[in-house]
């Protein structure tokens, strides 16, 4: 299944990237399970969603759980904690 | 129920004096608060950044007697005195503006998606989430829901 993937702040910069659509495999159905899939690429992919990073995320613009599941056409978001205000 | 998340500068007093327009308000509380010391950049979740200010305004709304409420918070380049970000409640009663007013700052620090970038003379560093202000928004009740 495809779904939109972003990325904002420090965690932004670190991959160089804002966002991608990404084909997903089979399996992969909950935000932890992307977060493993795309930390498994290596590099500074690794390096930023290592379990050990404080990293937040977002399914359809509400806050989730690592245990949210995950659907096709789903807009699924990591950050880092937020500092607004 | 007013919420923006805008580059422009907002003006407390018109605010106010919209909030007061609300049928039998007899207080407004607001919170403005004020870039420190330090340039900054700050980034925000276009969509997400808007309903997130809403349900935390809500939440307000289901547990104190809230006539109407503000919510602005200022996105992009913010230098040291710019105003960052205004709450302002409007209701029958102080207890119930204070509050509030209280309530939805302290959500909006930890579950708004905001992120801050500082300038420093040394280059320039995200802000890192403090402790105290999980603190501070946990000394609440957990929020009340609307039924729907």
């Amino acid at each position: 299944m495809k779904v939109k993937v972003l990325f904002f702040a420090s965690l932004r910069e670190q991959l160089g990237t804002a966002g991608e659509e990404i084909e997903l495999p089979a399996g992969v159905a909950t935000v932890a399970a992307l977060r493993g899939h795309l930390a498994r690429r290596g590099g500074p992919w690794e390096g930023a969603l290592a379990e050990k990073k404080n990293v937040r995320a977002a399914v359809n613009q509400d806050m989730a759980k690592p245990g949210a599941p995950i659907r096709a056409g789903d807009e699924i978001a990591f950050f880092p904690p937020v500092t607004g205000g | 129920m007013k919420i923006s998340v805008q580059r422009e500068d907002f003006d407390l007093s018109l605010e106010t004096r919209n909030l007061s327009k609300s049928e039998g308000v007899g207080a407004v509380a607001s919170f403005v608060g004020i870039v420190r010391d330090v340039r900054m950049t700050l980034e925000h979740y276009p969509g997400m950044t808007e309903n997130a200010l809403r349900k935390i305004a809500e939440d307000a709304a289901a547990r104190w007697k809230v006539m109407d409420c503000t919510v602005i918070h200022r996105h992009g380049e913010l230098a040291p005195h710019d105003q960052i970000v205004l709450v302002a409640v409007a209701s029958a009663h102080r207890a119930d503006a204070f509050a509030a007013c209280e309530f939805i700052m302290d959500y909006l620090k930890t579950q708004a998606p905001f992120w801050k970038k500082e300038h420093r003379a040394d280059g320039a560093a995200w802000v890192e989430a403090k402790a105290s202000d999980d603190d501070a928004a946990g000394r609440w009740e957990p929020p009340a829901r609307k039924a729907s």
